[in-house]
């Protein structure tokens, strides 16, 4: 509790502004794959527009945590998550949600970018038509150009939007990726490792954007690059064998950590 | 006996390893890091060279030897044969033979019985002369492969080249085979399309080649071209094999979803061979299913409604076909289905699709050129399978659209006209090579468009 509140201080210290609302909340989050533990009574506040970068070894849990969010944890046969996961106070994992409105509400953008094999244009409006959000075309066009301007890649694909997406470079399949999120106008959106596949130039591009898209989404994104977590981020959490070390302002975080862990994990001393 | 030599040759082989393998072992001392090659090597070197060469020679010796002896044969009896023509000479050979070394003699009389005594004294020295070339090609091999051996010889490379010539004889037959069975359905074919020309057999839409008499007026032996036009056999075949994919394209790609993205694991460890044992099934079990089961109950739905279905009708023989094709469809397509990566399913699932909406939106077109391909490999299997439709088809060459009556295939009218008592040379039996070669490049083209097609979705992941 110390550390949460001194946490808090610093927020307010550091962005002068109002506590931002909490828009998810884990309640002691526990994921089984089979008989394996993976995750342990995950206590995790994830705040709006705030990027929220979740770090650790490889293994430690914190994909597991980011895929409990909008249950993609449900397409895997022996996945079993425990505890509660609120989105704006209700609980996703009730059997009253459906869970292909909760994705339509926590998007999520992948390791490795994986556009479908159509056109740049079908593509950001696979989202809007499987939920039926565009009136007709003229709709459609509107949200596929605005969420491709979002996406900070309009500009280089306008003249080709017909063309294969998987003709891309990787970088900009990668925002082509996430324009294909935020065209179904999610509240939260979910990032696994979204820079890992890509060359230093392109994930300063997405980082930039990530930072952009601060301003109207929640973002949480996992990573596994520090200097990438201290740049996009706003909280940071720490994983460690499927528990949480350590949550708290970023730039606490990286230089004055209150776990042992956390400072050597940062450092670069373990891992 | 050859047989004999061949033994030892193997004897020798399995000897001169052994013996190999010892003197690589004495040439070091027993310090067998010290060798270049691994003693095994050194060894399997040593029996190749013994035994390679010899056996080499036998092979060659039996292709040639057959050949070599018969035109002994007619040049030493070339007085008595010359009255004959080449049928006569042949069998005047063949009795030769069989009267030499036993078999089934046509006709004997004393001059093929004298025949009969030259073919065996021939025979005797050919023998004699393999066995000689054989053991002096095994003996200095023997001799030149031993003294080779020593440390720092690179017996490992030699064995390296043996084994690869070796290999690539063994295509080098099934590519040769493949071409000799081409070409002799191309000479075929052409001997055919000199007594028929190519525009009436496959333009014309008259089929009845077992009615090959000479119509009146006609000179005795001349061919009727009217009567091999091969249009209702193509029109039939295509027409079970519309039925055939009718049945087997949706079943087959529902079966081949519901396996890769829908059971759970231990269904689909049970669903996938089973459906497999399908494809095992031997196609004349098939195709008396179809005959004795599915045409009756299809005359009987049909009589039911007040239609008219024939007892062999193209929709049994369609359907069954189509039965038998369900795996291979199912199983190409289960195979291209679960290529398209897991990070699209995850992908659109991200933004809220459901499984259903995943896979028509996503997967089946990002699978669908594999799909097209299984699609057309299944149709050149549906276009090339005779025993169903044997069995189940008819044999009458209609020229129609209507399923329920009976139409006769490509493939079934190459069986009625080849099998039975044929002379070779007739119109009638050549058409079934004419038959062959069309249904030959109509499989092929299919094939390789399949195959291309696959290849271009293929690059698109790896």
């Amino acid at each position: 509790m110390n550390i949460m509140t001194e946490a808090s201080v610093e927020q307010k210290l550091s962005s002068g502004a109002n506590e931002p609302s909490i828009k998810m909340k884990g309640e002691k989050v526990s994921v089984h794959y089979g008989e394996k533990r993976a995750l342990f009574d995950v206590d995790l506040d994830v705040r709006e527009n705030q990027v929220t970068a979740l770090i650790g070894p490889s293994g430690c849990g914190k994909s597991t945590f980011l895929r409990c969010l909008n249950r993609m944890n449900d397409t895997i046969d022996i996945a079993r998550v425990s505890g509660k996961i609120t989105l704006d106070s209700e609980d996703i994992y009730d059997p009253k949600i459906d869970v292909v409105e909760l994705r339509a509400r926590v998007g999520m953008v992948f390791q490795k970018p994986n556009p479908f094999p159509k056109s740049i244009y079908e593509n950001v409006a696979y989202g809007p038509r499987i939920h039926g959000l565009a009136r007709g075309k003229a709709e459609l066009d509107g949200i596929v150009e605005s969420s491709l301007k979002k996406a900070g890649l309009f500009n280089e694909v306008k003249d080709r939007l017909l063309e294969s997406g998987t003709g891309l470079s990787g970088g900009q399949q990668q925002r082509l990726c996430i324009a294909r999120a935020i065209a179904v106008s999610p509240e939260v959106i979910l990032m696994d490792e979204p820079c890992s596949a890509l060359d230093p130039i392109a994930t300063a591009r997405v980082e930039e954007l990530i930072d952009e898209l601060r301003q109207n989404y929640t973002i949480v994104i996992v990573t596994h690059s520090m200097q990438q977590a201290a740049r996009v981020s706003q909280r940071t959490a720490m994983f460690h064998l499927g528990y949480l070390v350590e949550e708290g302002a970023t730039d606490k975080m990286f230089t004055n950590p209150d776990d042992k862990r956390t400072q050597d994990y940062i450092t670069g001393r373990f891992g | 006996m050859v047989g004999y030599l061949v033994v030892l040759l193997l004897v020798l082989a399995a000897a001169a390893y052994w013996i190999g393998r010892t003197r690589a072992v004495a040439s070091v001392n027993g310090d067998v890091a010290r060798l270049h090659s691994l003693p095994g090597q050194h060894g399997m070197f040593l029996a190749l060279f013994a035994a390679g060469p010899a056996l080499l020679a036998i092979v060659l010796w039996s292709m040639v030897t057959p050949g070599i002896e018969a035109s002994i044969i007619t040049d030493r009896f070339s007085a008595e044969l010359s009255g004959m023509g080449v049928p006569q000479v042949e069998a005047f050979i063949r009795d030769a033979r069989a009267m030499a070394f036993g078999g089934l003699v046509g006709f004997a009389d004393p001059t093929k019985e004298a025949a009969a005594a030259v073919y065996k004294s021939i025979h005797a020295t050919s023998t004699w002369i393999i066995w000689a070339v054989a053991l002096l090609l095994s003996a200095s091999g023997f001799y030149w492969a031993y003294s080779r051996i020593a440390q720092a010889y690179r017996a490992r490379h030699v064995v390296e080249r043996v084994l690869r010539a070796f290999l690539i004889a063994c295509s080098v037959v099934a590519i040769l085979t493949t071409i000799g069975i081409v070409l002799s359905l191309i000479f075929e074919s052409l001997r055919f399309f000199q007594q028929v020309p190519f525009y009436k057999f496959l333009f014309g839409t008259h089929w009845s080649p077992q009615s090959a008499f000479t119509g009146a007026g006609t000179e005795a032996g001349a061919v009727n071209q009217d009567i091999f036009g091969a249009v209702p056999l193509f029109a039939g075949t295509l027409l079970i094999t519309f039925i055939a994919m009718l049945v087997a394209a949706p079943i087959g790609l529902m079966a081949a979803i519901y396996l890769s993205d829908y059971a759970s694991k231990s269904v689909r460890a049970v669903a996938k061979p089973v459906l497999e044992i399908l494809a095992g099934i031997p196609t004349v079990v098939y195709g008396f299913f179809a005959a004795l089961t599915v045409a009756p109950y299809f005359r009987g739905i049909g009589e039911s409604l007040g239609l008219s279905v024939a007892s062999e009708s193209a929709l049994a023989a369609g359907v069954v076909m189509g039965i038998m094709i369900i795996p291979f469809v199912s199983s190409l397509s289960d195979d291209v289905i679960n290529a398209v990566p897991q990070s699209l399913r995850d992908g659109s699932a991200g933004l809220g699709a459901t499984k259903s909406e995943t896979i028509r939106k996503v997967i089946l077109p990002a699978a669908l050129p594999g799909i097209v391909s299984a699609m057309l490999l299944a149709v050149s299997r549906a276009i090339g399978e005779t025993m169903i439709v044997v069995m189940a088809a008819g044999l009458a060459a209609n020229l129609t659209a209507n399923p329920l009556e009976a139409v006769t295939t490509v493939t079934v009218q190459i069986v009625t006209l080849l099998v039975g008592d044929q002379e070779f040379d007739s119109a009638k039996t050549l058409a079934a090579f004419a038959l062959g070669l069309v249904l030959f490049c109509i499989t092929l083209t299919l094939n390789i468009v399949a195959l291309r097609v696959v290849q271009k979705y293929r690059e698109q992941y790896d």
